[in-house]
């Protein structure tokens, strides 16, 4: 074949796989409004015999898997103990676990198989507001139960999703109580371009405007962003006392490398994060975050006997060198409080389930947790921490008693007309 | 004016990052017509090879400077196993080398994520390069100024390898014309393997040298795969001189975009241009001029 016509070819070829790059790229986060299990109505899970099946639903490859195995394991654990500890009604859990692949479209695919397939009792997991948003109508069709152990942006409550990370009224508006305390004046706000960010930082600007706080710049890098120059060029000529940053993934490596290297330190321009939990801080270098700030509910840090206990049990089986992080505690967490609320009911049906949840609490390792039956969340305490030199992260603040969960923020005056 | 100058420091350093992550490829895609989809985990195991060789040696400059040759040794075995298994196999073939490179790339992620773990690893930058270098009207973070050094010293090396070694003229004969290079008698399988060598070895020292500035895990090389190839075809197909210009034209470019609008948009507007450019000059900044009947 002549040389030519197969570098047209080539060219041909490289063109149709940018393009198909492109259109993944943006389809990434597309819902799945056709997920299968959504027609079919019911569960079909069968709890006459001496064990129930439950299903865990992570992503255990691609982009999200870094993340998301933490959680599968923590859930893992959970079952682990729960079942050396009789079982839940005297039955012994059996579990499915479905990997999502970082893919909305297949964590709707998986939730519908777990459901009207394997027929399990409740499903547990979900990480990126995409993939939650993606198995909320599954879920809702066939009526089933999905607890999501994530934080994330509010602004929905589904009779069929129980959240038991926390809520934005839970993690960033005591993170703006934190710095307004300290006498923060202005912010510059960094994220990934996607839901949560921009939900976020839409919150974060309306509690700035009430509060006089003057926001000096907003930045969105795509998702896998890995060049901030330019970002940081633009944070260090704003200016701003402080910097809040709801980026996620690998860019955070990228971003605090490129930060320190600017020559920005914690003391003159502290950065408050809301994605980096212990997990994430050694691969983006202990020197480039150590002294930044977080705002979480949970930190491996706290001192209470349930979370040595947790701890040092996590530890034991996974390895001494691994740590527990916010998401990792609420998916552990989650399976205790529907272990109580299935007790509390006497039952594995998700109308019994749904109202019992009303105020069944756990003695949780970040503390005592409490369940709202008006909106599916949980009470939770707000802990602003320090990255120490230890790696750990260590609590600087605390809001001392659990926050009530407001996910639509209607307790909250500035936040007028961002719920509609 | 001094946000002039800083900006000028970005994109020229990230047409340097563009041009390291793109080097090989201009060389394995651009003279061999291989479509390594591939290049991206050569890059990744550069980066884990630096990991690695810290792991050994503690002092983190001594280590980054022996990671560099290192990388390149195990980017290079890595794509030598890979031209003699499969691509081999399947020259004149793209859309196939194509989707069986894919496939390679995605079990070598997962590979990596058995052998090192899921979670990001992290790779020390020795003290020297950490900080920035006053320059008086700007400062440059001393991490850039080194990619910035080694992805000039990377394209003089292979320019030298290709102009002046016995090596370097099989090289440019085979791309020239294969037949007639036969014919003469160069062995173009011994050519095409230490051309892939060459191109996967750079790639090697690409991930070595990203470590300094992102993050090492599993799929640092999917990040860079597509600008890789947007530089390669943007320049030029075979053409070392093409890929520079338009690494370093594609950095600056998105660097102003990304200053005056904002990273996404500025991402849209870089894509936009070379669609454009394309279409008034499909063949790129640069072409070689073949005697091959076409």
């Amino acid at each position: 074949m002549s040389t030519r016509r197969t570098r047209k070819r080539l060219l041909g070829a490289v063109a149709v796989l940018m393009v198909a790059g492109l259109v993944s790229a943006g389809c990434g986060s597309r819902v799945g409004a056709s997920g299968p299990g959504g027609a079919s109505a019911g569960s079909c899970a069968d709890t006459s015999g001496n064990s129930v099946k439950i299903g865990f639903l992570n992503s255990l490859s691609g982009t999200m898997a870094i993340s998301e195995k933490t959680v599968h394991d923590s859930l893992l654990l959970a079952a682990e103990q729960i079942n050396t500890r009789g079982g839940v009604l005297g039955k012994q859990l059996n579990v499915v676990s479905e990997d999502g692949a970082s893919e909305p479209t297949i964590f709707a695919e998986k939730a519908g198989k777990l459901i009207s397939s394997d027929c399990v009792a409740a499903v547990f997991g979900g990480w990126t507001s995409a993939s939650r948003k993606a198995m909320l109508p599954v879920f809702e069709g066939a009526n089933s139960l999905l607890f999501y152990p994530v934080q994330y942006e509010g602004l929905e409550a589904s009779p069929n999703i129980f959240y038991t990370g926390a809520t934005t009224n839970q993690q960033i508006v005591p993170a703006l109580d934190y710095l307004k305390q300290k006498g923060v004046k202005s912010l510059f706000l960094v994220g990934s371009d996607y839901v949560f960010p921009r939900t976020a930082n839409k919150e974060i600007k309306a509690y700035a405007k009430a509060n006089g706080i003057e926001i000096k710049g907003e930045e969105y890098a795509p998702l896998g962003h890995t060049d901030f120059a330019t970002i940081v060029n633009k944070v260090k000529g704003a200016g701003a006392a402080a910097v809040f940053n709801t980026l996620n993934g690998d860019s955070n490596v990228a971003f605090f490398k490129e930060y320190r290297n600017a020559g920005l330190t914690p003391a003159a321009m502290p950065v408050v994060s809301v994605s980096i939990a212990e997990e994430e801080i050694g691969g983006i270098g202990l020197d480039n975050v150590v002294g930044q700030l977080t705002a979480w509910n949970y930190y491996q840090t706290i001192d209470s006997p349930t979370n040595a206990a947790f701890v040092q049990a996590f530890k034991g089986k996974y390895g001494q060198n691994r740590v527990t992080s916010d998401p990792m505690e609420a998916a552990y967490t989650s399976l205790f409080l529907w272990k109580a609320m299935v007790e509390k009911a006497n039952s594995f049906k998700t109308d019994d389930i749904r109202k019992a949840a009303d105020g069944v609490s756990y003695d949780a390792p970040e503390g005592t947790v409490t369940v709202n039956g008006a909106n599916h969340h949980i009470a939770k305490t707000a802990l602003i921490g320090k990255v120490g030199p230890d790696a750990l992260i260590h609590a600087d603040w605390s809001s001392g008693a659990p926050i009530q969960p407001d996910p639509f923020l209607k307790s909250y005056d500035w936040a007028k007309g961002l719920t509609g | 004016m001094q946000a002039l100058f800083s900006q000028l420091v970005a994109g020229l350093s990230l047409g340097s990052i563009l041009l390291l992550a793109a080097l090989g490829l201009a060389l394995t895609f651009g003279q061999m017509g291989v479509i390594n989809m591939a290049h991206g985990e050569f890059i990744m195991a550069g980066a884990y090879t630096a990991f690695v060789v810290q792991g050994v040696i503690a002092d983190a400059g001594i280590s980054l400077l022996l990671a560099i040759p290192l990388g390149f040794l195990v980017g290079g075995l890595m794509g030598v196993i890979l031209e003699a298994t499969l691509i081999r196999r399947m020259y004149y073939r793209p859309l196939d080398t194509l989707l069986v490179t894919w496939g390679v790339s995605l079990i070598l992620q997962q590979v990596a994520r058995d052998i090192f773990g899921a979670p990001n690893v992290d790779v020390r930058a020795p003290g020297w390069l950490s900080g920035s270098i006053d320059l008086g009207i700007t400062q440059v973070p001393a991490a850039r100024l080194f990619i910035l050094v080694l992805a000039a010293a990377a394209v003089i090396g292979l320019s030298l390898v290709l102009k002046m070694t016995p090596l370097g003229r099989r090289i440019r004969g085979v791309v020239q014309n294969r037949d007639l290079a036969e014919t003469v008698g160069i062995s173009t399988r011994s050519t095409d393997r230490l051309t892939f060598f060459i191109g996967s070895g750079l790639a090697g020292i690409a991930g070595v040298a990203l470590t300094l500035l992102g993050s090492t895990g599993p799929t640092l090389g999917t990040s860079y795969i597509v600008d890789a190839f947007l530089v390669v075809v943007a320049g030029g197909i075979g053409q070392i001189k093409g890929a520079v210009i338009a690494a370093f034209g594609l950095g600056l470019l998105q660097a102003t975009f990304e200053y005056s609008t904002t990273a996404s948009i500025a991402k849209v507007m870089v894509f936009v241009v070379i669609v454009v450019f394309l279409q008034i000059r499909p063949q790129g900044i640069f072409s070689v001029r073949t005697r091959s009947l076409a």
